[in-house]
């Protein structure tokens, strides 16, 4: 099966496929080698006296100078290593690439975060972004590579004959792939401009620029090269933090197993928490200020006139009374602090009313589905089900995924890719929940009951750069931190976390090194998929068949240049609900394709009608829910009924797809079935795809 | 073309061992966490379904992936099926 090197990079060519997998081993090992000696050079330099600011600007050229080099060295225009880097890469190599490619930003920098906030329901994103791959090694990914073309519209093409299934695919691929990267891409320019302190919309030109040189000349070859790269970047980023913390904790560096003792000395200092005098009294003042804000806001036309008059009378007063100085001021001050119209009475108020969340009492970090009661308890159990299952059915649907199976050089090595895959990934989700728990740990007893006037320099420096993430302030004003003044952002997890565990700057730069190469490699993944749909299956295979080679690798990338400057355009705008959109992406993938790829792969019956109602069907349910329960999607449409009567059994917009794969799945039987069987030629290719080599197959379906 | 009797017997077999994976993955992943609030006992020293949410079941999942590739690579074998010369 071993095809020839065509490429012209040096590097990633090689003869045999041995040889090749020997060479790659060998380059990789020099480079993580390299890339080591790096961070101790820039330790000693801080050492020296580096300004923090340099280590910042030396991270972000070194590591996106790499990766275009790697770019600049895998270029090509050769539709094969173009689309699917010359179906050369051992299952190895492609298992860390599709780790890179798989982890985002989100796994990166916000798992952990979320595992803080939400406690035993945040593993609903530990277990449904890992398990998915089962679906992926068991329904798909040999399938999918014994077919060989380049897309996966591509499948949905041949599998179900003609353009429209092709077609769908290609809308959903897109629709999916495209709220993904601009995610992505929000990501990367918050992390360059933590990183550098350029301006918000400079940092995302300039990881875009990242991004491009690298896909833009090499297309998928470049892409997995430079995946591999950034894997063992971030990586290494994700675990030295970690490893020290615990070591400053427990004494052991494998905090994955260790950390369970950490978590029962949480759950001690919770049931603590829960009914200390001091913490409830806090609670209490967030209870009060919350319900004022609440009665102000039944009519703020009127509490705003009431309050500037009673203002205006108190400095009146104190000014008639020759009050003393300081009470005068006082008065002054507080009608200086009065909104200046109602506009801003209402927004000031409405925050002050959400402040009724920080009355509720923390949560339990181990207990399951929390609620006030059983019916609640249930609901919550049920999202948490839910959830896992889209995440799970949308991971073995994201196109960019799929495509990574079709690099390997054989059906067997396809196999084995998917374990290598989540090997790689497993090694960040299996630490993730430790850390959540560490740096639980460290706020509960060390953070609450220090005192105001001795907080520890990495709250300082986190409370400067940016209040929501991180923001302390003394509310019952006893000089003591109780655990409801302290108001945290998810993502400070991660980035805090070499702070927290007294490491140099060096790290933290590198936290951020890493959280850019999990954001790059997701883009790059995302924005060729997007390219690809359009340039392969809607260019050449729907308009024009005819089209050379050169030419449509040359419109790939010029569609790449397009919608990665859309994406980069739409990410500026810093729009809202980002987190939302990206988790929709699942719940959509999952619905369009998951019912009709798998079905098309083990029920030979499954037709053209069938499938293309199907996938229609299923994405339409998944995104007329979303639309009627989700705020966003309500105020984008206009939908103007109460949610709770569009809402199905108390489950969440975000997992829309728990309805739309199994109406998929039925709307492709029954439709199959009422419709004729598909043609001979259709069931010889489903079973050219179910046997990684058949005597006497005359199905030839490797595009190259 | 025509299938032959050892083709079936190499689907059917792969569609046995993927329908019991399948099994593990789903009783892993929803079954255990259905019933999360009953099993808390201690477990290593985690609540139980702490743990199997959290460790367990990724572990679960990897191992069901290796097993797969390992079981079809050596059935691609048994059944001459398997691809041409191969690392």
């Amino acid at each position: 099966m071993a095809t020839p090197a065509q490429g012209t990079g040096g590097l990633f060519s090689a003869g045999s496929n041995r040889a090749f997998n020997a060479q790659l081993k060998k380059v990789y090992t020099w480079y993580t080698g390299g890339f080591l000696l790096f961070i101790v050079a820039l330790a000693i330099l801080e050492q020296m006296g580096l300004p923090r600011a340099w280590i910042g600007y030396l991270f972000l050229l070194a590591t996106i100078g790499l990766y275009a080099g790697i770019g600049v060295m895998s270029r090509t225009s050769d539709a094969a290593e173009y689309y699917v880097a010359g179906r050369r890469v051992p299952a190895l190599f492609n298992g860390m690439a599709t780790g890179a490619d798989w982890m985002s930003a989100a796994s990166f920098i916000g798992m952990a975060g979320t595992l803080y906030l939400l406690g035993f329901n945040g593993l609903a994103f530990v277990t449904g972004w890992t398990g998915g791959y089962c679906l992926v090694a068991l329904l798909l990914a040999p399938y999918l590579r014994k077919f060989g073309q380049f897309t996966i519209p591509d499948f949905l093409g041949a599998r179900y004959g003609g353009n429209i299934p092709r077609f769908i695919g290609i809308l959903a691929a897109i629709l999916c792939s495209f709220t993904y990267v601009v995610a992505q891409i929000y990501g990367v320019g918050l992390i360059t401009t933590r990183l550098t302190g350029v301006q918000f919309e400079l940092g995302i030109f300039l990881g875009l620029g990242g991004i491009l040189v690298c896909s833009f000349l090499g297309g998928m070859r470049a892409v997995t090269w430079t995946q591999v790269a950034q894997y063992i970047i971030l990586i290494v980023a994700y675990m030295i933090p970690v490893v020290w913390l615990s070591v400053k904790q427990t004494g052991i560096p494998l905090p994955q197993f260790v950390y369970g003792k950490q978590l029962e000395k949480v759950t001690a200092r919770e049931a603590e928490l829960l009914k200390d005098p001091k913490e409830i009294q806090v609670r209490d003042i967030f209870k009060e200020r919350a319900a004022v804000a609440a009665a102000k806001l039944k009519d703020v036309q009127k509490s705003f006139d009431e309050g500037k008059a009673a203002a205006v009378a108190a400095v009146e007063k104190a000014k008639a009374d020759n009050a003393a100085p300081e009470v005068l001021d006082a008065a002054v001050k507080t009608l200086g602090g009065f909104p200046v119209d109602v506009a801003a009475a209402k927004s000031a108020w409405t925050k002050e009313a959400s402040l009724s969340a920080r009355a509720a009492p923390p949560l339990r970090h181990a207990e399951p589905f929390p609620g006030k009661d059983d019916a609640a308890r249930d609901v919550s159990r049920r999202n948490f089900l839910a959830l896992v299952f889209c995440l799970m059915v949308g991971t073995a649907a994201l196109p960019h995924i799929l495509m990574r199976y079709y690099t390997t050089p054989s059906v067997q090595q396809a196999r084995q890719s998917v374990f290598w895959s989540l090997f790689f990934i497993f090694l960040l989700y299996f630490t993730a929940p430790a850390l959540a728990v560490l740096a639980k740990y460290d706020v509960y007893t060390h953070l609450v009951g220090s005192a105001f006037a001795s907080l520890p320099q990495w709250v300082a420096s986190w409370q400067k750069v940016d209040p929501s993430l991180l923001s302390i302030v003394d509310v019952n004003k006893d000089g003591i931190v109780q655990l409801a003044e302290i108001a945290i952002g998810g993502d400070i997890i991660v980035l805090a976390t070499p702070e927290i565990a007294g490491l140099p700057y060096v790290v933290s730069g590198l936290v951020a090194a890493g959280g850019l190469a999990a954001a790059l490699s997701t883009a790059d993944g995302l924005l060729l998929t997007i390219a690809n749909a359009l340039s392969h299956d809607f260019y050449y295979k729907m308009l024009d068949p005819t089209a050379s080679t050169t030419r449509r690798v040359t419109i790939s990338k010029i569609l790449l240049l397009v919608v990665a400057l859309c994406a980069a355009a739409v990410a500026a705008q810093k729009p809202a609900d980002i987190l939302f959109l990206v988790s929709a992406a699942f719940s959509l993938a999952a619905a369009a394709f998951f019912p009709a790829l798998v079905l098309g792969i083990f029920w030979k019956r499954a037709n053209k009608w069938g499938a293309t109602l199907g996938m229609v069907s299923g994405l339409a349910v998944t995104f007329y829910y979303m639309a009627t329960t989700q705020p966003w999607l309500r105020g984008v449409f206009g939908v103007t009924s109460p949610i709770a009567d569009n809402i199905w059994w108390g489950i969440q917009p975000i997992s829309a797809g728990l309805w739309g794969v199994p109406l998929g799945i039925a709307v492709i039987v029954v439709v199959s079935l009422l419709t004729p069987a598909p043609d001979r030629e259709t069931q010889e290719l489903v079973e050219h795809v179910r046997y990684p080599n058949l005597a006497g197959d005359t199905v030839d379906s490797v595009a190259t | 073309m025509q299938l032959t009797q050892k083709h079936l017997e190499y689907w059917s077999k792969n569609l046995r061992i993927t329908g019991i994976l399948l099994f593990i993955w789903f009783v892993a992943t929803f079954v255990i966490g259905y019933y999360s609030r009953d099993l808390t006992f201690n477990f290593l020293g985690w609540p139980f379904s702490f743990y199997m949410m959290a460790q367990g079941s990724l572990i679960i999942y990897v191992i069901i992936i290796w097993f797969y590739a390992r079981y079809m690579n050596n059935l691609d074998l048994a059944y001459d099926v398997h691809e041409g010369e191969d690392d």
